[in-house]
């Protein structure tokens, strides 16, 4: 869970605190620190995002252009070879029916999933305190929680064909849902791994809705739904785009899917994390796994600049 | 009349409904690890303690998570300690180009995941001679949480009161002395939240450990569950379900902790 907390909400925004308006005689810089001396503050991490974070990006968009591989003469000195390996990718059908499954996963898990139910359950909680509430946002939590090679194993218990608890719940023992409908558990597993952070979400945006407008909207007489349309869906029109281009691409970079099906059975749930991971550590193919790699790191740039404008519109 | 006692009657059956959906997977969790012959079925436990004797003689089990508690740490202080720093300085010092450096920081850190960069990473590690050290794992770990941390910790810091570092430095203080007696003090909460956030992160990573270390006695709890429960044959259900709530205790602890103690809640996303 590289991304599981969100920041929490810093009290008081920057300009209302006080001592931040500057007497002349001192700078903003409060403590004497000095240009120089902020640069050595900040140096350890500058330096070791630069290697750890910087470097990879930069070089997998050279990888990606060589014929690396894990072992042989290809290892050792790597050739250049162009766009060979994006037009690999291009006329490989494992790449596109990874490509394609990563969309259900994301479109199914993330967008209908997380987001659809997290809002019913902060919709359903909304004015309610006492241990209902904290039982049921617990239990939600608890998932998101715990460690995914935890609970993916869980979920291989609770789905396997003889023996599992679903089958048994179910009275159909012999449908080994993992082989048989990989795409369809990955997407309820993690539909009920992440709701979590929706659900949180959601709590927070329906408790800035004033209830001032929700009363007037219903003595005009709108229906419930017509409340969740007119009043409450415009007022967080901006956490629900946040929450879904965030989980997106949560979602559309998750390796838990390997967890449960190591992407099987025949690739029918190697999503693009386990589909490069599958080409490239597994199968030795660095080049061409760097060249996938290329793409998601492109889909993230833009899903992640949307959220940035977001923000910054927001502001 | 009616209408609200069906209103009421959906309602609970849909957060019964709910329920089960969030419990039922959990269920064998807490019931497994007490039961003598587990099967993948949830059953009612006959409450016996011989599966946790059983973890603790597993040679890799106990050490894995050791191992987990030394990456996990180790990560947080290095985060805490650079980010902290690091923040300060953005915070406190109008450096040009400061403003890009953070928005460039977010972007990093939404874009370079473990799946963009696994590739890159794991040569990175070869070259440097970083595979199966843990020290090694944990920088690249940090490297990878130092952006967001940086981000949260300068909100944070923004909005502390400048005026006691003011009156250090007229006492003479140095740079180094305020931050440690004054600045570390006020942003205590914020310190913590960061470092909370770090340990919940790597105790719960799979890929990065899977991928970096290949010496068993090195993996953390995570890898040490995965190779439980697919290396050869039958797995072993009452040392997987042991071995499993105890890998679960710790984050459920900090978990209850850090709710109790700030109010787990938030308002959505990251904030300027």
């Amino acid at each position: 869970m590289a991304q599981a907390i969100s920041p929490p909400e810093a009290p008081g925004a920057p300009e209302s605190a006080p001592g931040t308006k500057e007497p002349a005689r001192y700078s903003s810089d409060a403590a004497g620190l000095g240009k120089a001396r902020a640069g050595v503050f900040m140096a350890p991490a500058l330096l070791l995002i630069a290697a750890f974070l910087v470097f990879p990006a930069l070089w997998v968009l050279y990888l990606g252009l060589t014929n690396y591989r894990l072992t042989g003469i290809a290892a050792a000195e790597p050739q250049f070879v162009g766009l060979d390996n994006l037009l690999d990718a291009v006329a490989n059908p494992t790449f596109w029916s990874s490509t394609w499954l990563t969309t259900q996963f994301v479109l199914g898990s993330a967008v209908i999933g997380q987001v659809g139910l997290g809002f019913t359950i902060a919709w359903l909680l909304r004015d309610r305190r006492g241990p209902l509430k904290r039982v049921v946002e617990g239990l939600v939590i608890l998932a998101w929680i715990l460690p995914s090679a935890i609970v993916s194993f869980l979920w291989v218990a609770l789905l396997d064909r003889d023996g599992g608890t679903l089958n048994a719940l179910l009275g159909i023992p012999g449908t080994a849902w993992l082989l048989d409908h990989p795409m369809l558990s990955i997407i309820v597993f993690n539909t009920w791994r992440g709701t979590a952070f929706s659900m949180m979400l959601y709590g927070a945006a329906l408790g800035n809705v004033p209830p001032s407008h929700l009363e007037s909207a219903r003595l005009a007489g709108a229906s419930g739904w017509q409340q969740l349309r007119d009043v409450v869906f415009p007022h967080i029109r901006g956490h629900i785009l946040t929450n879904l281009l965030l989980i997106s691409l949560w979602t559309f970079n998750d390796f838990t899917p390997f967890l449960l099906t190591a992407g099987g059975p025949d690739g029918k749930s190697e999503v693009l994390a386990v589909h490069v991971y599958k080409v490239a550590l597994q199968g030795g193919e660095l080049g061409y796994g760097a060249a996938v790699s290329t793409i998601i790191l492109l889909i993230n740039l833009v899903v992640a600049v949307f959220y940035l404008r977001l923000l910054r519109s927001k502001k | 009349m009616t209408r609200f006692v069906l209103g009421r009657i959906g309602f609970y059956t849909l957060i019964a409904v709910l329920l089960a959906f969030f419990t039922i997977p959990l269920l064998w969790l807490v019931t497994a690890p007490f039961t003598t012959d587990p099967t993948y079925e949830v059953a009612v436990p006959d409450f016996t303690w011989d599966n946790f004797a059983a973890v603790a003689e597993h040679p890799y089990a106990l050490p894995s998570l050791w191992n987990s508690v030394v990456l996990s740490v180790g990560t947080a202080l290095l985060v805490v300690l650079f980010s902290a720093l690091a923040a300060y300085a953005l915070s406190r010092v109008r450096l040009p180009g400061r403003d890009a450096l953070l928005y460039a920081l977010l972007l990093l850190s939404s874009i370079i995941t473990g799946t963009a960069a696994m590739v890159p990473l794991f040569q990175l590690a070869v070259e440097l001679n970083l595979i199966d050290s843990q020290l090694g794992l944990i920088l690249i770990l940090t490297g990878g949480l130092l952006p967001a941390a940086i981000f949260m910790l300068k909100d944070f810091m923004d909005s502390t009161p400048k005026s006691y570092e003011e009156s250090a430095r007229v006492f003479g203080a140095t740079p180094l002395q305020i931050v440690r007696h004054v600045v570390v003090p006020l942003v205590r909460p914020g310190l913590a939240t960061i470092a909370v956030w770090a340990v919940a992160n790597v105790w719960g990573n799979f890929l990065m450990p899977y991928l970096l270390l290949s010496d068993v006695e090195k993996q953390p709890a995570a890898v040490i569950t995965y190779t439980l429960y697919t290396e050869g044959g039958q797995a072993n259900l009452s040392m997987l379900s042991t071995f499993g709530l105890l890998y679960s205790i710790p984050v459920v602890l900090m978990y209850l902790f850090v709710s109790k103690k700030y109010g787990f809640r938030f308002h959505g996303g990251i904030k300027r």
